[in-house]
């Protein structure tokens, strides 16, 4: 390392499920960022601790089994150690004590690259607690780099580890054998050529890298044989009894999935309705404030902006953060537990036909509280492919957001008291469209499984991790870091879409509010009836009038035309919207709403303008719609392309579009 | 020729070799590696994934993965 540079480059490398992690946060604690690497949805995450008067710069390398990646997550951790811009002044390779074997291929296949290193020895209380006796000194002759013992979770060894990083040196062992493969190899090829060569060429390309590659493992494999027989003493039985009864229980035919089913209900419990307190504690809050903010500002453009706009917006976006804490609180506990990979290993069977992955099935249930935190949570699923088909489908699912709008829709073609044997006829439609929603995105993925093409081969070896107790540091840094996440990458979408949602609401042509201000003052209209007139000649009202030709077809009017608009926002805000074109006063009392709705006639034919089958097409296309810019903002972060959020818009709203129509017509 | 997918719970097996070349690699670098002990501890509820002990720890695998281990029973 070079000592006159302010800051030294740490990396970290290892396994999945080796507390990589949890060492990261034990070096750095809430001195933490997520950055990108360049063209990959992989979230780069480094952080800085002082020692010794010099600042250390540390990155948290996504999880690899080896420097011959076979995901995008293990190409950007291999990419970024041979990285010659960003140079890597000292690579941590990250080891399980209690499971060394499997974990030193990568610390060998690190060590040949010759790049200055130290091999931490983690969970070292857990080798001690299976009785293992480790000789680390024996470990530090044969690979000749610094070791040093350490326990992340309970801190135990961080300091040495900081002191023993600055004695990283560059090992003089080999592991790699080229000599038998002479003829392959020109004159002078290093082992980091030769990583470099594979990252270049990608598998398929080059057969003898590919049989190279497997002639290098199993080689390695026999000089890690070595080291073990020289450096462990096994007990005669590994202690391995707890892990063993919690998965008798956690993959059982029948408690297996009674447990997974009671996990999936009290998450439901928490971001449905737990969730909703903050939430309106949240939108209360703001609502105070803004009406603050409307009387202390002078009245005018200024003020109407910035309460009606950006305050609007800013509460519209710090509203989710209750869901997604919370989302992520399960989440990271199951992941940090060990949980996850038992759920997925059961589920796995059903999931993979329709293209999915076990731990699909967290983000699509939470779906139905919102989807926005649902694709974040999709994050977990590591498969390119799985992922991404898993956060394209989820917002078919019926969220929350949807309920108000069928809620309205419903009372408007059922009464109360109507039922279907002992069902009643609202709570069967709703219930139906919920269905939907599932069946909706089951299929869709099942298509997708065909269309999405990918270089990454899908596969399910997965290592099932021994059960941990959770720890709560890494649960809420997880927690911590996913919201400020959203806040800043995907908030400042949605603060820029409200913004001209309120505009479009907000303005009109020419001098056209003052003109009905005057009006009304003149013929003493009401408030209400003022409002509506507004909204009518709004910038929103024209293109409302101008998509009536395009939506006609379905049984919509302008006025449900300036709905569509504006429930971009959410899709709740279709309610609140149509109150305001009716005169209906708040969205709260939605009763008067559904008489006026009710008894609207057509003008020319004096027939009721919301038939049934104006009803179910309205009901069938928000079912469909992508009608939230949340969602696809999220979309944008989670997959960091707008090719995504653009299929969802289009595919989703251009399925709306066909279902509405054919309900339409052939109800009509 | 017997592969992993045959192995009956609680049996254990050596691995010999392998009959797909992309999942041979992926298999090695996760500690599968020919000479290697394994061991069928768990099968999923529908009889599909399948979990094996290897290099001391658990790895779990669909049974048409498992099918491309070669492997002599013990």
């Amino acid at each position: 390392m070079s000592p006159q540079k302010n800051n030294v480059s740490v990396a970290l490398i290892g396994n999945p499920n080796v507390g990589k992690s949890t060492l990261f946060n034990a070096l750095t604690g809430l001195n933490q960022k997520t950055g990108n690497y360049a063209g990959v949805t992989v979230d780069k995450t480094y952080g800085l601790y002082e020692f010794k008067n010099q600042t250390f710069k540390v990155t948290d390398l996504p999880g690899t089994y080896s420097l011959y990646p076979k995901s995008i997550d293990e190409e950007v951790a291999c990419r970024a150690l041979l990285d010659t811009n960003e140079k890597i002044d000292v690579t941590v390779i990250v080891t399980d004590a209690s499971n060394l074997k499997r974990h030193l291929l990568l610390a060998t296949q690190v060590i040949d690259l010759k790049i200055p290193c130290v091999l931490v020895l983690n969970m070292i209380d857990e080798a001690d607690k299976n009785h293992l006796t480790i000789y680390q000194d024996e470990i530090e002759k044969l690979i000749d780099v610094p070791v040093v013992a350490i326990n992340s979770r309970n801190r135990k060894g961080i300091v040495e580890l900081k002191e023993t990083i600055l004695r990283a040196r560059i090992s003089h062992s080999v592991f790699y054998d080229f000599e038998k493969q002479k003829q392959l190899f020109p004159l002078g090829f290093t082992y980091r050529n030769l990583i470099e060569m594979r990252l270049k060429e990608r598998e398929e390309k080059n057969q003898l890298l590919k049989e190279y590659e497997l002639k290098d493992n199993i080689y390695k494999f026999s000089k890690i044989n070595y080291i073990i027989s020289k450096c462990i003493k096994h007990p005669k039985q590994l202690d391995k009894t707890l892990t063993q009864k919690l998965d008798a229980f956690f993959t059982h035919r029948l408690y297996g999935f009674a447990f997974f089913f009671l996990v999936l209900f009290v998450i439901f419990q928490f971001i449905f309705y737990v969730a909703e307190f903050p939430m309106t504690w949240i939108e209360g809050g703001f609502a105070e404030f803004m009406n603050w903010v409307a009387t202390a500002l002078p009245k005018g453009q200024v003020n109407d902006l910035m309460v009606n706009g950006i305050l609007a917006g800013v509460s519209g976006i710090i509203v989710f953060i209750p869901q997604i804490a919370l989302l992520f609180f399960f989440i990271a506990l199951l992941e940090d537990t060990g949980y996850m990979a038992r759920a997925s290993f059961i589920l796995d069977k059903v999931m993979r036909r329709f293209g999915l992955n076990g731990k699909s099935v967290i983000p699509m249930i939470s779906s139905v509280a919102c989807a926005v935190p649902s694709i974040m949570g999709a994050r977990t699923i590591t498969n390119w492919k799985d992922r991404t088909i898993t956060i394209l489908v989820t917002p078919f699912i019926s969220c929350s957001a949807r309920l108000p709008v069928y809620t309205l829709l419903i009372s408007i073609l059922f009464v109360d008291q109507q039922t279907f044997g002992v069902f009643n006829y609202q709570g069967l439609v709703l219930m139906g469209l919920y269905i939907l929603g599932f069946v909706t995105a089951l299929s869709a993925s099942f298509l997708l499984k065909y269309i999405l093409k990918t270089s990454e081969k899908s596969y399910f070896i997965m290592e099932l991790p021994v059960y941990r107790m959770p720890q709560l540091q890494n649960v809420f840094l997880l927690v911590f870091n996913k919201v400020k996440m959203f806040l800043f990458d995907a908030g400042k979408i949605i603060l820029a879409i409200s913004i001209v949602l309120w505009f479009l609401t907000s303005h009109a042509p020419g001098n056209r509010f003052n003109e009905l201000q005057a009006n009304a003052e003149v013929n003493h209209i009401s408030d209400v009836d003022l409002n509506a007139q507004k909204l009518e000649v709004s910038y929103a009202g024209i293109l409302g009038k101008k998509m009536e030709p395009v939506i006609a077809p379905l049984g919509f009017d302008w006025k449900i035309g300036i709905a569509l608009i504006t429930s971009f926002a959410a899709r709740e805000v279709f309610v609140g919207t149509m109150a305001t074109i009716y005169s209906a006063g708040d969205a709260e009392n939605t009763e008067t709403l559904r008489e006026k709705l009710v008894s609207e006639k057509n003008f020319e034919t004096q027939k009721p303008v919301y038939s049934n089958a104006v009803c179910w097409s309205l009901l069938i296309f928000y079912a469909f719609a992508m009608q939230c810019m949340s969602t696809l903002a999220t979309t944008y972060r989670e997959t960091k392309h707008w090719k995504w959020p653009a299929i969802q818009l289009i595919f989703m709203t251009g399925l709306a579009y066909l279902s509405s129509l054919v309900i339409f017509n052939s109800l009509n | 020729m017997q592969t992993l997918d045959s192995l009956k719970l609680g049996q254990s097996a050596i691995i010999k070799g392998f009959t797909d070349e992309f999942l041979s690699l992926k298999l090695t670098e996760m500690g599968c590696f020919p000479g290697e002990t394994v061991k069928l501890t768990n099968v999923a509820p529908f009889g599909d994934p399948i979990a094996i002990e290897v290099s001391g720890y658990q790895l779990s695998l669909r049974k048409q993965e498992a099918r491309t281990v070669i492997i002599e029973i013990i």
